[in-house]
């Protein structure tokens, strides 16, 4: 019998993890999770996870920040929110899904070589820079950044699709008042 | 009869131009024009929020604030915008210290939202306040023959709950039925697309994808009918791949409900953007043919 999970001691534990956690996903009710699972069976991309979302809870609970923190888990949340609208305990689970990924992105121990981070990243740079996202650019830095050159030629014909039919700019979209932009979020990331 | 204020998003500017193309003409047969509202930015959806929180709530303010203005609340067709817009309203209304902050910063640039906006998806404005009579008013040609299975994916219905079922909503069935489209039974309309994850992870998104297609296909729709770009655009573009997968070659067309109204509307189908389909969608004119009318 092969056991799969390390074993974590109680000093490589962060007990703060679950409070910066509950602060950040304006969610207080983390601890009150009861470990139904309710989260885990309405998943829709559960089976793709490391670790369900259930576990994601307890471990949160429990201060295994390095755990929860390189998980894959976080950034196989696609948003669709069934967990949280359905979690008994009213845990906001999305949102604290959210708040797992701005803390690793923060720490910058997301999960490498996985496209989905880079992605969310490459989108916020875009379109806090020019106030809209612009699809072309995002996929070209995206492929760029991740090495994926192969990535961009099996996104060819799509592109070449979406071309024909107009769906597809070529340019960078942006807004009117880039610097009105500019200023308000130096002035957030200033007060932060 | 209240008045809107138009946010179109980036997708609709771009790979959702029929949505769009087929909203506005609908809306102003309606009476209500839906002018756009100005120098508008993009709302982050699920990047910003994974990214940095209080930026995605200072860029949604900026949108806010500039709809405040104008007086006028906000009409947002993209499912994506608007959560994002909801989302960010109810956080910029809670009167938290991190709230106060950000719209502290907005008011120095001129940007003082005071918290009166509402956000509104058009399904909910179509159903709710213009109502399912005034719509069959409008309605040229009934679109009898086509059956359609109405997807609504996640982002409108949850977390927010504010004008139909979270799970099996009924709103755009409604609205469809009025126009003479038969909507299939179909419980799979509030399943995930997956979302932005789709177009990067392949195997996931055709897997989710796939049982959305299938099921609609097991119910005899003709074509699924959408209001969220990116639905749109993940349902049509990941048939390639779960056609190769799932040995079987998938050929579901993908609409706006707007461009079904529009159709019935009167307007001709080059005019609601159904060229700009990625799949062949000649079944269903023979369809709608089928029910005596010539489009």
């Amino acid at each position: 019998m092969e056991t799969q999970e390390k074993v974590y001691f109680e000093e490589e534990l962060n007990h703060d993890f679950l409070d910066t956690i509950k602060e950040l996903s304006h969610c207080k009710e983390i601890d009150q999770c009861i470990q139904c699972g309710t989260c885990s069976s309405s998943c829709p991309d559960a089976t793709y996870m490391d670790l369900t979302p259930r576990k994601i809870m307890a471990l949160t609970k429990g201060g295994f920040e390095d755990t929860v923190l390189k998980s894959f888990t976080p950034w196989l949340c696609a948003s669709c929110y069934s967990c949280q609208v359905r979690c008994p305990s009213k845990i906001k689970i999305t949102d604290v899904m959210y708040a797992i990924k701005r803390v690793a992105i923060e720490k910058n121990v997301y999960p490498t070589r996985f496209p989905i981070p880079v992605m969310y990243k490459e989108m916020h740079k875009i379109l806090t820079k020019n106030g809209r996202s612009s699809e072309l650019w995002l996929m070209l830095n995206l492929y760029l950044k991740t090495l994926n050159p192969f990535g961009l030629i099996k996104m060819a014909p799509l592109g070449l699709k979406l071309m024909k039919t107009g769906r597809m700019s070529l340019k960078k979209e942006s807004i009117k008042n880039k610097k009105q932009l500019k200023k308000l979020l130096k002035a957030i990331k200033e007060e932060a | 009869m209240k008045e809107y204020i138009y946010y179109p998003g980036c997708s609709v500017k771009t790979n959702a131009k029929h949505y769009e193309e087929s909203i506005l003409p609908v809306f102003k047969i309606l009476g209500m024009e839906l002018e756009e509202l100005p120098d508008w930015n993009c709302c982050g959806a699920t990047a910003s929020m994974s990214v940095d929180d209080e930026k995605a709530a200072a860029i949604n303010g900026r949108i806010l604030s500039i709809a405040e203005k104008a007086g006028k609340d906000i009409i947002a067709p993209c499912a994506a915008c608007y959560l994002s817009l909801k989302k960010a309203n109810n956080f910029l209304k809670g009167d938290s210290k991190e709230s106060e902050k950000i719209l502290s910063k907005l008011k120095e640039l001129g940007l003082e939202y005071k918290g009166t906006i509402k956000v509104k998806h058009p399904v909910e404005v179509l159903v709710k306040e213009i109502g399912v009579d005034q719509i069959k008013e409008k309605v040229h040609h009934e679109l009898k023959g086509l059956k359609v299975a109405s997807y609504y994916g996640c982002q409108v219905v949850r977390p927010f709950k504010e004008f139909d079922d979270m799970d099996y909503p009924e709103s755009m069935d409604a609205l469809l039925q009025s126009l003479g489209v038969e909507t299939v039974s179909f419980t799979a309309k509030t399943k995930c697309c997956g979302g932005a994850l789709t177009a990067n992870l392949e195997e996931l998104g055709a897997r989710l994808n796939y049982v959305i297609i299938k099921e609609a296909q097991k119910k005899g729709a003709d074509a699924i009918a959408t209001l969220c770009p990116l639905c749109l655009f993940n349902l049509e573009i990941t048939q390639d791949k779960i056609s190769k997968i799932y040995k079987e070659d998938f050929k579901m067309p993908i609409l706006f409900f707007s461009q079904l109204m529009g159709l019935a509307f009167g307007f001709s189908k080059e005019e609601m953007g159904f060229s700009r389909s990625l799949i062949p969608i000649k079944q269903i004119w023979d369809k709608i043919q089928m029910g005596g009318i010539n489009v």
